[in-house]
C-alpha cells in the first residue's frame, strides 16, 4: 500500500489522520484474513491440521488466531509508520471497506466454495 | 424451572453478550451520525466525548466476549463427536443437523457462515473504539475518518446480526443441552 503524506507541515493543534488511517486499513486487512484463512483451511488438509490449535474448537481456533495476529501486527507497523503523518484517506477508506465487504462475501459458504 | 449449564452458557453467549452488542450498535450509529456530523452545530462536551469512548469500548468488550465464549465454550459442545454406537444425536447438535436433508443447511450455511463472519464485529468495533478514543471530538474535523468508523460499525452490526440470527435458529433447531442441571425456581403445584 503506497502512502501519500502531505508535504505541508501539520498546523499546530491539528491532529494528523495517520493513526486513524492505520487502524482503518489494519481492520480491513484483519477482517479479510478471517475469510482468507477460512478458505485456506477448507481447501487444504495440511493447513486445516496446522490451524487446529485447540482441538475442541478445531481449525476455527487457528483461522481466527492467525487473522487476529496479522491484524494486530499490521496495525502496530502502520501506526509506527503513519502516526505523525497526514495520509490520503479516501484511498485507504476505499481499500479497507472493499476488504471488509469481501470478507462478508467470502465467509458466506456458497461463495467460499468457489475457491 | 431449570436449565443445564450448557444451555446457560449458550444463553450468556447469545442473549448476554451477542444481543446486548446488537442493541448497542444502534446507539453507536445514531451518536456517530448525529453528534459527530461535520454539519451539526451541537457542541460536543468532554462528557459527551467520554460517554462515547466508554460506550464504544464496552461494545468492543462485549463483541470479544461474544466471539470468545462462542468459539471456545459453546462451539466445542456443538461440534462434539458422538460415540460410534450412538443412536440418539440430541447431545451432538452438528451431527443431528447433518443427519437430515431438511436441517443440513442450518449447519452447512448457517453455522459455517456464523462461525467466521462473527469475528468481523470485534475487529471492526475495536477499530472504531480506538479511533474515537484517539480523536475524540476532533473526529468531526476528519469527515473521512468518521465515515470509515461509521462504515465499519454498520458492517459490524450486519455481521453480528447474521451471527445472532443463525445462532438463534441453530439453537432452536438443535439446542445445545447437557452438563449439570441448575434448578432456578420451583413452579406452583398443579
Amino acid at each position: 500500500m503506497s502512502e501519500h503524506p502531505t508535504n505541508t507541515p501539520v498546523e499546530s493543534g491539528e491532529m494528523p489522520n495517520g493513526s486513524g488511517a492505520a487502524a482503518i486499513l489494519a481492520a480491513g486487512i484483519g477482517s479479510f484474513m478471517v475469510a482468507l484463512f477460512a478458505i485456506a483451511a477448507d481447501s487444504s488438509s495440511f493447513l486445516k491440521s496446522l490451524l487446529n490449535l485447540y482441538k475442541p474448537t478445531g481449525p476455527l481456533s487457528g483461522v481466527t488466531t492467525a487473522a487476529i495476529l496479522v491484524w494486530l501486527v499490521t496495525w502496530a507497523v502502520l501506526e509506527v509508520r503513519w502516526r505523525k503523518r497526514t495520509i490520503a484517506l479516501a484511498r485507504i477508506n476505499a481499500v479497507a471497506l472493499l476488504l471488509l465487504g469481501l470478507s462478508l462475501l467470502l465467509t458466506f459458504p456458497p461463495i467460499a466454495e468457489f475457491f | 424451572m431449570e436449565i443445564t449449564t450448557r444451555a446457560l452458557w449458550t444463553l450468556v453467549h447469545g442473549m448476554g453478550f451477542g444481543a446486548l452488542y446488537l442493541l448497542a450498535c444502534s446507539g453507536a450509529l445514531v451518536e456517530l451520525c448525529r453528534r459527530y456530523a461535520p454539519s451539526t452545530q451541537a457542541t460536543i462536551t468532554p462528557g459527551d466525548e467520554r460517554f462515547l469512548r466508554v460506550y464504544l469500548t464496552t461494545m468492543a468488550v462485549l463483541a470479544w466476549l461474544a466471539v470468545l465464549t462462542g468459539a471456545y465454550i459453546v462451539y466445542p459442545w456443538y461440534r462434539a463427536a458422538a460415540p460410534a454406537a450412538a443412536t440418539n444425536l440430541a447431545a451432538f447438535p452438528q451431527l443431528l443437523l447433518k443427519s437430515s436433508p431438511a436441517t443440513r443447511g442450518w449447519h452447512s450455511i448457517g453455522m459455517e457462515w456464523k462461525e467466521h463472519v462473527a469475528w468481523l464485529a470485534p475487529i471492526s468495533i475495536t477499530m472504531a473504539a480506538a479511533v474515537q478514543a484517539r480523536y475524540g471530538r476532533s473526529l468531526r474535523d476528519h469527515p473521512q475518518l468518521r465515515a470509515a468508523v461509521l462504515g465499519f460499525t454498520l458492517v459490524s452490526f450486519l455481521a453480528a446480526g447474521v451471527a445472532g440470527f443463525f445462532g438463534a435458529m441453530l439453537d432452536k433447531t438443535a439446542p445445545i443441552e447437557g452438563g449439570h442441571t441448575i434448578h432456578i425456581v420451583n413452579g406452583e403445584r398443579p
